[in-house]
């Protein structure tokens, strides 16, 4: 199926990154974004926020760790408290008392993987609400429409997401109907001046679908270029290449944004392989479950082997639960039913991620990022015949060679 | 420790205590409350989201059943409890139990008394007792104390008697315990009266524990059936006067703002503050108005909904929560209810705790529906604001003379 003849369009779109510094090695890059809410330094971890809350943690606090961009999940807000109340709430930032930037999804993904029953079309995704057994649609222009009350920054196409363990025409028929409903969203938006429409760069695991769905996506002039349908089942290896492969078609002064990617060292492999923004509940959630983040993996508070471990979670983090609290302390709390511990791990585990960021785009400022590499995967991994080969060849396939 | 009466009267007593603590230069006023805690941190709250809240008790409650199974672990730690908690600023009291998770009956011997953590039950003598308090190094403790006399329907006298008895033995050894111990020297141990509700064991626990060096007293088994009588008041009016002037009041299970004031008016100086926590867990804010001095253009209704809807909120409405089965009162609004969804005022118009300067009811009622953590940090935050508010106008009555009028005004919403 041929790409749409004529490809609605913008006027040209502004230039929302401001490239500050490259990487002479690898495709790192270290930059600002420009938003409505305020700038962004990149490369930029964003935490997600599913229901218009940072799960325990206040405004205040998310904003006292220097989180400058979260996510918000349109498919659980539209329907739980709905576009309307947010709207008369003074969109999502007024609804959540939210400061910063804030970028939502299009409600795809979450259709496709949380719900029963789920039905796609040229028109749209046609799903059943879990709460009220209600039969709806969601489509380009509806997504659009929900996203334009809630008022984020940074808009979402809708695409048609497919699994990416899975193969044959259904991956090709969802690339090319990603890059219809493309057009439809630009079309549908209203606020292209306050608020940026991303789209995302489909095509599953085949890099002639992905090579076809990048040469039609860029021609539309959209302000940022989000790499989707990866971060699933899909192994390592091929992971990686789809990633390359993409930021090698992308264009460079516009952002790359790699969705539901958040583990550490898939961070800091595709910072090298070209990307800029990240999101994933990862860190989150795991808080919630007693696992704190640390350079050397995590630590599994429950465990009795911290019961008598009087350091904090990591000495060198300057993290309000790390400047506290000691291990021994969270363990016990952990134990208790006193919410509390989740909330000091939540706090630890989201500085953690920023502090990582912070770090490695310093060290591309810095013209020392190779050697971050370097060290970040020796503290993380021990040995280098411990470390995963899919980074190693990942690393060297830009440029970064590993001990 | 010193104690400095401010005024007397009507049963009422405003204060200081002064020279508090380790280093001896923390005050508390009273009639006041101390910080609710579980195992050892507010609920719900980090260091962050409880230093939001104003007027803040200078000392916090722990509680033995929270902490008992945590013995070893603290032992090896070495410098206290404040400290392993990240409260080494704090006054800290060590209550026995929980004031919201009552425990079962029928486990006090004549040698040990039982708490009940997450990890089961704990055995305490007066030795072990005394070891554990030696690892938490509180700056005040209740006694180890037999409350289980106020635990049956109505008190037999031998069991009244016993409670007494055994308390009163439980102090001396455990006084005894403490003077050998160079760690607790700047500890206080709170005497605890017992003896149900017979006022002649009553009298006799309050007259013997008066004779012992115990730092202050704590009323014990006024909670529940005895608040609410008649009798119960009387017997408590009857206990405080048979106390010395100089040394803190505590009661323990009181917590709702009407009782609060019968207490007061009867000599009571300290409560917790477990009353925000409960409210917090079956999805309420606390409404109720202690602006005893309002604005005269101000009205009641503004706060809490016109007056007939106050008069005909059901009052029985029973709220299943994590900690009880506990009814919700007329000093709060469900959050949860449906016409709050669109509601954009904050929780209480003019209150200037993080909730209300942040949110709206509407946001609070999102978070609860939708069973996000953050609904019971944002209430939490609220009601101790609300609640510690509350002892602020009750000592600024006392001070103006004006407790009627505030006890009129709590007794109004109260119905």
């Amino acid at each position: 199926m041929a790409a749409a003849a004529n490809p609605a369009s913008l006027e040209s779109a502004p230039r929302i990154l401001r490239l500050v510094a490259e990487c002479g090695h690898s495709r790192a890059r270290a930059g600002e974004l420009r938003l409505p809410h305020g700038t962004v330094a990149t490369p930029v971890f964003m935490p997600v926020g599913t229901q218009a809350t940072m799960k325990g943690i206040t405004a205040e606090q998310l904003d006292a760790l220097g989180c400058r961009i979260c996510l918000g999940n349109t498919y659980h807000l539209g329907l739980r408290p709905g576009p309307e109340l947010i709207q008369k709430a003074h969109g999502l930032h007024g609804f959540m008392n939210w400061s910063h930037n804030l970028l939502t999804d299009s409600g795809g993904f979450q259709m496709v993987s949380l719900v029963s029953l789920s039905e796609v079309t040229e028109e749209g995704v046609r799903f059943r609400s879990p709460y009220d057994g209600a039969v709806s649609l969601l489509s380009p222009e509806k997504s659009v429409e929900i996203q334009n009350a809630l008022g984020s920054d940074i808009i979402m196409q809708l695409d048609d997401v497919v699994s990416s363990t899975v193969t044959g025409p259904r991956v090709e028929e969802a690339m090319y109907r990603s890059i219809r409903w493309l057009d439809r969203c630009i079309a549908a938006h209203r606020q292209p001046d306050k608020q940026n429409l991303f789209a995302i760069i489909q095509g599953g695991l085949d890099a002639d679908l992905r090579a076809t769905c990048l040469e039609e996506m860029t021609k539309r002039d959209v302000p940022g270029f989000a790499i989707g349908g990866l971060s699933g089942g899909e192994s390592k290896g091929q992971f990686w290449r789809m990633v390359a492969l993409s930021t090698s078609r992308l264009p460079k002064d516009k952002p790359r944004y790699l969705m539901g990617v958040g583990y550490a060292t898939d961070l800091v492999v595709c910072v090298a392989l070209g990307c800029d923004m990240f999101d994933c509940v990862f860190p989150t959630r795991t808080a919630r479950f007693g696992s704190a983040l640390v350079p050397t993996g995590n630590l599994q508070l429950k465990k009795k082997q911290y019961e008598k471990d009087f350091s904090p979670i990591d000495p060198e983090c300057t993290c309000p639960t790390c400047q506290k609290h000691s291990r021994a302390f969270l363990h016990a709390l952990l134990h208790s039913d006193n919410t509390a511990a989740l909330h000091h791990l939540t706090v630890h585990n989201i500085a953690y991620q920023l502090q990582l960021m912070s770090a490695v785009r310093a060290s591309i400022v810095e013209k020392r990022f190779p050697d971050f590499v370097r060290n970040f995967m020796n503290t993380m991994y021990g040995d280098p015949t411990l470390y995963p080969p899919w980074a190693t060849e990942a690393l060297a396939s830009v440029g970064i060679t590993l001990g | 420790m010193k104690l400095s009466l401010i005024k007397v009267g009507n049963g009422c007593r405003l204060g200081k205590i002064k020279n508090l603590g380790k280093t001896r230069d923390h005050t508390m006023d009273i009639p006041g409350c101390l910080l609710y805690t579980k195992t050892g941190s507010a609920p719900h709250l980090t260091h962050h989201t409880l230093h939001n809240i104003h007027r803040l008790p200078a000392m916090a409650q722990l509680t033995l059943s929270s902490l008992a199974e945590h013995h070893e672990v603290l032992t090896e730690y070495k410098e206290g409890v404040g400290k392993f908690i990240g409260m080494p600023e704090s006054l800290l009291y060590c209550s026995l139990h929980d004031p919201v998770s009552p425990c079962p009956a029928g486990y006090v011997t004549n040698k040990s008394v039982s708490v009940w953590g997450a990890g089961g039950r704990v055995e305490m003598t007066a030795s072990k007792f005394m070891a554990i308090q030696q690892a938490l190094q509180p700056d005040w403790f209740q006694c180890l104390s037999d409350g289980e006399a106020s635990c049956a329907e109505v008190t037999s006298i031998k069991r009244a008697r016993k409670s007494v008895d055994r308390s009163l033995l439980f102090l001396d050894s455990c006084l005894q315990l403490q003077e050998k111990s160079e760690v607790l020297q700047k500890s206080l141990i709170i005497g605890v009266i017992e003896g149900g509700d017979v006022m002649e064991e009553r009298l006799r626990s309050a007259r013997e524990t008066a004779k012992r060096p115990v730092g202050g007293f704590l009323l014990d088994g006024f909670q529940g059936n005895l608040m609410a009588t008649e009798i119960g008041l009387h017997l408590l009016s009857s206990v405080t006067a048979e106390l010395p002037e100089d040394k803190p009041r505590l009661i323990c299970g009181v917590s709702r703002p009407d009782e609060v004031l019968e207490c007061v008016e009867r000599g009571v100086d300290l409560f917790e503050s477990f009353f925000p926590y409960q409210v917090t867990e079956r999805g309420c804010a606390l409404t109720f108005s202690f602006d005893f001095q309002p604005n005269p253009e101000e009205t009641l209704w503004q706060q809490n909904g016109t007056q007939e809807e106050i008069k005909y909120l059901d009052q029985t409405e029973k709220i299943k929560t994590t900690d009880c089965t506990q009814e919700m009162t007329s000093f709060e609004i469900n959050l949860k209810e449906k016409k709050y969804q669109e509601d954009f005022d904050p929780l209480v118009r003019g209150c200037p705790c993080y909730c209300c300067k942040n949110h709206t009811r509407a946001y609070v009622h999102h978070l609860l529906v939708t069973n996000e953590l953050l609904a019971g940090v944002l209430l939490m935050m609220h009601n101790f604001e609300h609640y510690f508010g509350f002892f602020h106008s009750i000592r600024e009555a006392l001070k103006s003379d004006k407790l009627a009028h505030l006890k009129e005004l709590i007794l109004r919403q109260a119905f």
